[in-house]
């Protein structure tokens, strides 16, 4: 293993973050704290409680997981989008390091990133609304897993993208709407029975839900199907990134 | 002694279909500046971005130091120093920054003093802290040379090492590459520039549509295709040729007052006593005479425009 490039890859990653504070971490947090004072303090007192948690307590693991996903997939899709678009890949595809650990630098910097403001987030919502979290190891489980996976998938939308417009088109017709009618703001059981079907077709109701259960132990569908149902993106991910390295798919000519 | 860099029968197609590279066979001798001309479009890119991991091969093998460049590419890419045509650069990295993470890159420890180095080289020293997008386009040059050198490589690739470089830093680049060359650095350049290949190389290959039509040590290369011309001033004009001068093929200017003779210094003869006798015995006053060797360039065009 190039431990050293693969530090060095990470590094650069986390110096950007840095660079674009305001970008990487001040927007979503500001962001979210908008969802709070909307949905949490103004709606939400209107709303009755939701099996047994109050609304604004309820919407709080849907929202860290709005940005987890959101933030994965932009960290990392532009992480490898912008070498590929000023043409800087060219030293990365010319330098003694296996595409195994081209992918562990960018797709271990997105995934830090996102878990940081993951969490960051979590800290902020308990500013709102009491927060208790009864299963706080599944709860970072669920947070990593969904970190890497998206991050993944991220990292796959930028080799894909050969332009902003595709870069910026899953996240915002794919990602976002999934996220939304994926149960961040409601419970999946409050939709009438044939909505309630579809939903469950829809991947992100199953990382909510599990997230939402280490906090409060309420779920839309059983914890274990969470699990893997996020297991399987991932695989279905890693699956995806090797085919591209092993083909170079538009990395290498 | 074996070749640190070995093509054979490399060919590259592009999806396209077209063939970018047709059966190149190279070898590389470790320690020589070896210059690749060609013009636009010939392949040069190409075959660079293909020793250094950049593009798949089609066909073919390419060894460096014995290392097999698809099985064994960890040790043959740590060998090799890449700077590429264009300049591809991390706008908003320091340069120290971005040289420290070329030398991450390639597997290196860290070493402070080697990058103090390489920048005091190339005269980068004291542009370390600066954002590379505040640098202008010589120093952005030097900054992916720097990077190349970061993790002190046998080989390095200059792929138009001096386009868009002003005369003087020109100089200031060979000398960095002939430093690196006394180091024991092999070094290959593409390059428009003739006078580049002229003044470095000590092997020049040419290279058109994807073949490597030529490889020559450039003084051989000089010699073996260096045809002369002589010319001579007359005192007094001519209207043409005197018969009896004939045999020489002697081409007359425009205006009647000289004549051009081309002949070979490889010849064991090169007829120039003759001529001169002849031209007096015709009685043909000369006032002055130069004599002019083809340089590289007119060799190189004369290559790529054969048929």
């Amino acid at each position: 293993m190039n431990y050293r490039a693969i530090r060095a890859i990470y590094l650069f990653e986390m110096a950007r973050t840095w660079r674009t504070l305001l970008q990487s971490i001040v927007s979503p947090v500001v962001s979210t704290s908008l969802y709070f004072v909307v949905f949490g303090a103004a709606i939400g007192s209107r709303i009755t409680e939701v099996e047994g948690v109050s609304y604004g307590t309820f919407i709080v693991p849907g929202l860290v997981m709005l940005s987890v996903l959101t933030q994965s997939i932009s960290n990392a899709s532009f992480g490898i989008y912008f070498p590929k678009f000023v043409g800087t890949i060219y030293e990365i595809l010319s330098a003694p390091i296996s595409y195994f650990e081209i992918v562990i630098g960018y797709v271990g910097a997105a995934a830090t990133k996102s878990i940081v403001l993951g969490l960051i987030i979590l800290a902020t919502a308990g500013l709102f609304v009491p927060l208790h979290i009864q299963h706080p190891v599944w709860m970072l489980t669920f947070l990593v897993l969904t970190a890497v996976t998206f991050s993944l998938f991220g990292f796959i939308i930028g080799i894909w993208a050969d332009g902003f417009e595709k870069l910026q088109m899953i996240p915002m017709l794919v990602v976002t709407p999934l996220t939304f009618l994926g149960g961040s703001f409601y419970s999946v059981n409050m939709l009438p029975s044939g909505w309630r079907t579809i939903t469950l077709l829809n991947p992100v109701v199953y990382l909510i839900s599990g997230f939402r259960w280490s906090f409060y132990e309420i779920a839309d569908v059983s914890v274990g199907l969470s699990l893997g149902m996020t297991a399987g993106f991932l695989i279905a991910c890693m699956v995806i990134v090797a085919w591209i390295f092993r083909t170079g798919y538009r990395l290498k000519n | 002694m074996s070749p640190i860099i070995s093509v054979s029968n490399l060919s590259k197609t592009y999806g396209s279909g077209f063939k970018a590279l047709k059966g190149i066979n190279l070898d590389i001798v470790k320690g020589e500046i070896f210059a690749l001309l060609g013009p636009n479009g010939a392949g040069k890119t190409t075959l660079i971005s293909i020793i250094c991991g950049i593009a798949n091969p089609s066909e073919g093998r390419i060894s460096i130091g014995g290392h097999d460049i698809i099985a064994d590419y960890r040790a043959a890419r740590s060998m090799i120093g890449l700077v590429p045509q264009e300049l591809h650069t991390d706008a908003f990295e320091s340069v120290w920054a971005t040289v420290s993470f070329s030398r991450g890159l390639f597997g290196k420890p860290k070493n402070p003093d080697h990058i103090e180095k390489v920048l005091k080289d190339l005269s980068l020293w004291d542009k370390k802290d600066s954002k590379i997008i505040e640098l202008s386009g010589g120093m952005k040059r030097r900054v992916m040379i720097a990077k190349a050198l970061s993790h002190e490589p046998q080989i390095l690739f200059l792929d138009e090492p001096t386009a868009g470089v002003d005369v003087e830093l020109r100089k200031g680049m060979w000398e960095v590459v002939r430093t690196l060359q006394a180091a024991g650095v092999t070094i290959i350049l593409t390059t428009h520039y003739i006078e580049e290949a002229e003044e470095m190389a000590d092997r020049i290959g040419v290279i058109n549509k994807g073949e490597i039509i030529l490889i020559e040590d450039k003084a051989t290369l000089m010699q073996k295709l260096g045809k002369k011309q002589l010319t001579l001033q007359l005192q007094s004009k001519l209207d043409a040729v005197p018969q009896a001068l004939a045999t020489y093929n002697l081409e007359l200017s425009d205006d009647g007052h000289a004549v051009t003779y081309d002949y070979d210094t490889k010849g064991d003869r090169t007829g120039i006593t003759s001529l001169l006798n002849d031209l007096r015995n015709a009685g043909v006053r000369i006032s002055d005479l130069d004599t002019k060797q083809s340089s590289l360039e007119d060799i190189f065009v004369s290559l790529v425009r054969a048929p």
